[in-house]
């Protein structure tokens, strides 16, 4: 058997795809081919490591040296040095944004040691595509106990026993909707799984089903053991293509060895997943809307009661849980539920994978230990705000969800805490804003996604979200009246009262958060027709002030020709022309340029 | 002259076009809920969804053309008009957002001379918004065809838009 002394780990998500890492494997496979190391050192293209800002990432093991941001041209230097000398490239290590200091080892970083990886755990580690890599890190031990061991009642008392909530934002028992469709008596059920991963800002489940498919399918195939389901639908999001091609292939290679499909184990049990691709509708992420979308119709929702428990696709009882919810349930059946409790806190046990962008240095996955504060998830994990500037707020839960301030940073981060202060867990985005961000304009933003994604069937939601978005565009445009706050703050609670669904009945969330927590910013734009964070297009203006040298560098940055002058004299910017882009104001190297 | 009448440019016969939905509709056939699969199908083979090929699967599935219509139009990945060769996707997700996605989407406008939801005369480029591509990490970023160009500025634009006929 020939010996592999080194691995090379190139990171296949879609953060690094995207920032070319299939280009700096290559260039690893020609490079090892070169230097007559193909037969010593085995690449591997692994799904997503969640540290997306620092990609393309490359670790490589035995040592697990933490390379960032590689470009092509780099490989040959690791090759050379690290591979063959033995000696570490430290031009490409992490360097902490806060100490600067250079961290050579994956562990030590300061976004992964606050981390507690139980869904996460093999996503970047494994080679996704290959089903014995899956099984060889204990992959179909949890199936293969559920169905050989216990009863289907045991496995939905031991979820019980977990208090595994659901992870797709409401936070509703899973155990208990288990025990529903258990309990409906019917000779056909369903188990779905909803992958229609629509809030902007976050990509948790994409990176889960990219990273670790076969664990998402061992949830699955362990709840319709327990519910008495023989057929399943995972519904993803049709713009994750690798999320699907990777599930594909994770489908037909555990059919092939007798994991999912005909007799599982040898037992009475059957299980067939099949794959569905949404259309592009975000209101399909609500699950009687996704069982709609299934069937071929408009995903629209429909009022429950009846819950799709009792009739749900087709008709039939249906259990629909998240891909984070799923991808939980095999760590607790082969460890226990009194091990998955002592993650979390009394009433959220366990860990959340929640997505960090926005003004934070380290965009990426991070997946915590319920109960955590928001403090150390964006400053200890997230490395903090970009450019040194001043921390304002974060957006968590998505659309659905609220602005918390500063002074709620060191909330437990937990779905009761949050919901008590008006924010939501959602499904785990969190959007860091800093001084920058005006708060008016956030939520006009989410209004806005909300009531374009609106269906279109419940009126609250369909007109009510329109005329919010009517008030909140002319404050924004220096047209807010007296009274306007009062109207939001109506039109808001009647929308959350009366909507059909979980879209409507949230969708005023972002508006009420800010309001409640940067009630000032709204009255600036008001009474002032200010925008204090300068964003506000029709608020502000960018001018050149007396400092200008006349270099023209501004009028070459600028990608609409709006900026003229003398060279050596002061330039002005034509307001008409100016799409407010700022290049001119990052270009200039006096600082000559100014908004208000 | 409809779908089915059409003959093919080359020989007179059968339009060969009906073939290829004709096999797309044999696969899914008896298959429940087919409808959505069926049309990404059919769009695939045009870019977007002609009327008579439409008219076609409405006869051939005995779905009304009515509901098929209401389907086409709630979602978002399905087009009634033709698309151009390079279709732009630009995030607006919340990330980019704050990153200045709305500038890039405006410095788009303005070089294509088209608002978002359309396609320049040439059909060289067709451009839309899209709520969030999950490239946070990139932000602000957009999609050309399948490539993701990330870490966007207005001036980096035309030179990306350069390599797309």
């Amino acid at each position: 058997m020939q010996h592999i002394r080194a691995h090379v780990l190139v990171c296949g998500g879609t953060g690094c795809k995207s920032a070319g890492s299939k280009e700096v494997q290559l260039e690893f496979a020609k490079q090892l081919e070169q230097k007559g190391l193909s037969d010593e050192v085995m690449i591997v293209e692994t799904g997503c490591h969640g540290f997306c800002e620092h990609g393309p990432l490359v670790i490589i093991y035995p040592e697990g040296t933490f390379y960032c941001r590689v470009k092509p041209e780099d490989v040959e230097e690791i090759v050379e040095s690290h591979l063959f000398k033995g000696r570490i490239v430290e031009r490409l290590l992490y360097h902490e944004p806060l100490t600067h200091e250079q961290i050579p080892s994956y562990s030590e970083i300061n976004f992964y040691k606050k981390q507690k990886r139980l869904v996460l755990e093999h996503c970047g580690a494994i080679n996704p595509e290959q089903i014995e890599e899956y099984i060889a890190v204990g992959g179909y031990e949890a199936l293969a106990k559920a169905i050989t061991t216990m009863t289907p009642q045991e496995v939905i008392d031991e979820v019980k026993k977990s208090g595994l909530r659901g992870r797709g934002g409401g936070g509703f028992p899973t155990g208990m909707k288990w025990q529903f469709a258990a309990n409906s008596v019917n000779d056909k059920k369903y188990v779905i799984c909803n992958a229609d991963e629509g809030d902007p800002g976050a990509f948790m489940d994409r990176s889960v089903l990219e990273g670790d498919p076969h664990k998402v399918l061992e949830g699955m195939a362990i709840c319709g053991y327990a519910i008495g389901a023989d057929e399943a639908y995972i519904y993803v999001r049709a713009e994750y293509p690798l999320a699907i091609k990777r599930l594909r292939i994770a489908i037909e290679q555990a059919e092939q060895m007798g994991l999912l499909g005909e007799n599982i184990f040898g037992t009475k049990f059957s299980f067939k997943i099949h794959i569905k691709e949404g259309a592009g509708a975000f209101v399909c992420g609500e699950e009687t809307a996704l069982m709609a979308s299934i069937e071929g119709r408009r995903g629209m929702p429909r009022p429950r009661p009846p819950f799709p428990a009792v009739s749900g696709l087709w008709g039939k009882p249906t259990n629909i849980n998240n891909v984070e919810t799923f991808a939980n349930v095999a760590a607790i059946i082969t460890n226990g539920a009194d091990w998955y409790c002592g993650f979390g806190t009394e009433k959220s046990k366990g860990t959340k994978v929640f997505a960090l962008t926005g003004k934070i240095n380290n965009t990426g996955l991070a997946e915590v230990p319920m109960g955590i504060t928001m403090r150390e998830i964006i400053f200890d994990i997230g490395g903090g705000i970009t450019g040194g500037k001043k921390f304002k707020a974060v957006q968590i839960g998505g659309p659905s969800g609220g602005c918390l301030p500063e002074s709620m940073l060191d909330l437990s981060v937990d779905y009761d805490s949050l919901i008590s202060v008006g924010a939501m867990m959602g499904s785990g985005g969190l959007v860091v804003m800093d001084e920058d961000t005006c708060m008016v304009d956030v939520a006009k933003f989410f209004l806005n996604f909300t009531q374009s994604e609106s269906c279109g069937k419940c009126t609250p939601c369909r007109e009510g979200t329109k005329r919010m978005l009517e008030i909140l565009t002319r404050i924004t445009e220096g047209q807010g009246r007296e009274g306007d706050i009062e109207l939001l703050e109506e039109l808001a609670g009647n929308i959350k009262e009366t909507a059909l669904c979980g879209l409507g009945q949230t969708a005023p969330n972002p508006v009420l958060s800010t309001l409640k927590y940067f009630r000032d910013e709204y009255e600036a734009h008001i009474k002032e027709k200010r925008c204090p964070a300068g964003v506000c297009e029709k608020l502000s203006n960018y001018f050149i002030t007396d400092k200008c040298k006349g270099c023209g560098l501004c009028a070459r940055q600028c990608p609409v020709q709006a900026i003229s002058g003398q060279p050596r004299s002061q330039h002005v910017i034509d307001a008409a022309k100016c799409i407010k882009c700022g290049s001119c104001m990052a270009a200039c190297p006096f600082k000559a340029i100014v908004k208000g | 002259m409809s779908f089915v009448e059409r003959t093919c440019s080359c020989c007179g016969g059968e339009n060969p076009e009906k073939a290829r939905i004709d096999a797309i509709l044999a696969k899914y056939a008896g298959v429940k809920g087919a409808l959505i699969p069926i049309l990404q199908e059919v769009q695939s083979l045009y870019n977007y969804l002609p009327k008579d090929a439409l008219e076609y699967v409405a006869k051939q599935t005995g779905t009304p053309i009515s509901q098929i219509y209401g389907v086409v139009t709630f979602y978002s990945q399905f087009h009634l008009n033709p698309r151009g060769r390079n279709i732009i996707r630009v995030c607006q997700g919340t990330a980019c957002h704050v990153r200045g996605g709305k500038n890039i989407l405006l410095a788009l406008e303005k070089e294509l001379g088209i608002k978002a939801g359309h396609t320049t005369d040439d059909l060289r480029f067709t451009l839309e918004t899209v709520a969030c591509i999950g490239a946070c990490g990139l932000a602000p970023v957009m999609q050309v065809n399948e490539d993701t160009h990330g870490r966007l500025t207005p001036d980096k634009l035309p030179g990306i838009l350069a390599k797309y006929q």
